[in-house]
């Protein structure tokens, strides 16, 4: 998928300086980082990281790939490498439903065609306190969202994963109320920040990441960022996503990664992230607070978490 | 062959190399690269699962006891109790010395505020009296005493499998499963069982004499 040359870019979708710089960084980093797998147990210092300080080399294709959260697959993390790939993402329907002007029912590569996919490196932080960086491929959700035209009266956008539970074994045991859901509110999904997914290190998404198409709001944590997505309904209250159902004293729906309030049973003051011997200091909004904690302002993080 | 010799040359070494398996199987994984994404929660999973396993294994001798009448198999529970230490303190050594990497204020405060890990330092901590007094003169010096002592594997165990529950995210099965069979170890104790164990044994043994 070509990145479109400059002249037929209208400037009303010229990126705004700050992302630009961070992007220009993050594609360097993209190139040095492609050519060579991560060493693993690098002794670097307990780091202060964030977007910009230094440079954040994406993570192994192998790492990224084998490395899952994807309960309907089973619930190691190499069980979705294993057993995903019994799922057929071909063909695929997207269904745009709720408050919107036209609802539809899209073929996954007619939802695709009026955009352009660019490549973008964003840090994933999972509550479990791991980390990777991962380059993915995709574009920016709020321009479905501006393409579908979302009425006065939707508030929330809501997700579904499929349900298949003769492709995805995990679905046969109520681990989790199948299918996944997930949901954010209108202002978080039009963020220039968060991406609807089909590719990964310029390649299309394994079916272990969330094939053919995910979800990736790099702000909050990874079980936010749901996979294999078949629905995106506009709804008016806040929807109901699954970690919250399963657990709503431990998963919030906010769910903002926040070094100051910790999971119930854990601490979320450092994370690992893949790769390094040393722990990281979590940041706030994952680091990308300059960017996304205006959406917040006057919220209760504890209260709302 | 007399008994001691056999367990002192065959038995008990097929036990000590038993014992080393966990630990020879991550370090091929290591020299293959084969630790995943994760080396250090691959180490820890690792090395707690051992544990456990280890001490139900131990707790499992007595019952093995009663219901086969080898007398034998005590001789093997010190053995298997200390390499049940032996990995739980490279559990804890890792989680110290690699994960936290000594951050001594991260470290005391996970153990003060996160139950998991309280439960399982605490686990740590009963068993250090339980190695410490392992050996034949201190089973002579303490007599009666040390059958109390030792009483405390029992919580250390149930602590040890509360650690592993409290930790998951969301699957439960394992540390349930580790539940349940600690219990049932726990159930072949009492007193109703070991008389119907005791029955059972002699029945079979009365059956090839006839």
């Amino acid at each position: 998928m070509l990145i479109r040359k400059p002249d037929d870019i209208p400037s009303s979708e010229i990126t705004p300086e700050s992302m630009y710089v961070n992007r220009r960084n993050f594609i360097s980093t993209v190139a040095a980082g492609a050519a060579a797998a991560l060493v693993p147990g690098t002794a670097a210092a307990c780091q202060a990281g964030g977007p910009g300080r230094e440079q954040e080399e994406p993570n192994s294709y192998d790492d990224i790939t084998t490395y899952n959260n994807f309960y309907e697959f089973g619930l190691n993390k190499d069980d979705p490498s294993k057993h995903a790939g019994s799922l057929v993402t071909h063909p695929w329907t997207v269904k745009i439903d709720g408050h919107v002007a036209k609802p539809a029912t899209y073929a996954l590569e007619d939802l695709l065609k009026p955009h352009t996919l660019e490549d973008r490196v964003y840090r994933l932080r999972c509550v479990e306190a791991w980390s990777m960086v991962i380059p993915w491929r995709g574009f920016e959700l709020g321009k479905l969202i501006e393409r579908v035209q979302p009425t006065s009266r939707a508030k929330y956008v809501a997700f579904e994963t499929l349900y298949r539970p003769a492709q995805m074994p995990g679905q046969r045991s109520p681990v989790l109320d199948w299918p996944y859901d997930e949901g954010l509110r209108l202002d978080e999904a039009m963020h220039p920040l968060a991406l609807l997914v089909t590719g990964l290190y310029g390649k299309d998404l394994p079916n272990q990441n969330g094939a053919p198409l995910r979800l990736v709001v790099p702000w909050k944590y990874g079980f936010k960022s749901i996979k294999s997505i078949v629905r995106i309904s506009f709804v008016e209250d806040q929807p109901p996503t699954a970690w919250n159902k399963a657990n709503a004293r431990e998963y919030g729906f906010y769910s903002n990664v926040n070094p100051d309030v910790n999971h119930p049973r854990w601490s979320q003051r450092t994370e690992r992230r893949l790769g390094e011997l040393r722990r990281r200091r979590t940041q706030m909004f994952n680091g990308y607070g300059d960017q996304v904690a205006h959406l917040y302002d006057g919220m209760d993080l504890r209260k709302y978490y | 062959m007399t008994a001691t010799t056999r367990m002192r040359w065959v038995i008990k070494p097929i036990v000590w190399t038993g014992c080393l398996v966990p630990a020879g199987i991550l370090v091929v994984r290591a020299l293959r690269d084969d630790l995943t994404a994760n080396p250090i929660e691959l180490l820890e999973n690792w090395t707690g699962y051992t544990t456990l396993t280890l001490l139900m294994i131990t707790l499992a001798v007595t019952p093995v006891r009663r219901l086969t009448g080898w007398n034998g198999v005590i001789k093997l529970r010190r053995l298997i109790g200390l390499f049940a230490f032996f990995y739980a303190c490279i559990h804890f050594s890792i989680y110290l010395g690699i994960d936290l990497f000594f951050a001594w204020d991260l470290i005391a405060e996970d153990i003060a505020e996160r139950p998991y890990i309280t439960a399982g330092f605490t686990a740590l901590l009963l068993l250090i009296p339980l190695a410490a007094t392992s050996t034949k003169g201190s089973i002579r010096r303490l007599g009666k005493r040390w059958q109390k002592l030792h009483r405390l594997v029992y919580v250390a165990a149930g602590v040890g499998v509360l650690h592993f529950y409290w930790k998951v995210k969301a699957d439960t099965s394992e540390p349930l499963l580790f539940a349940g069979i600690l219990v049932v170890l726990l159930l072949l104790r009492a007193n109703v069982v070991r008389q119907s164990a005791r029955r059972i044994r002699d029945r079979l043994r009365l059956v090839p004499a006839e």
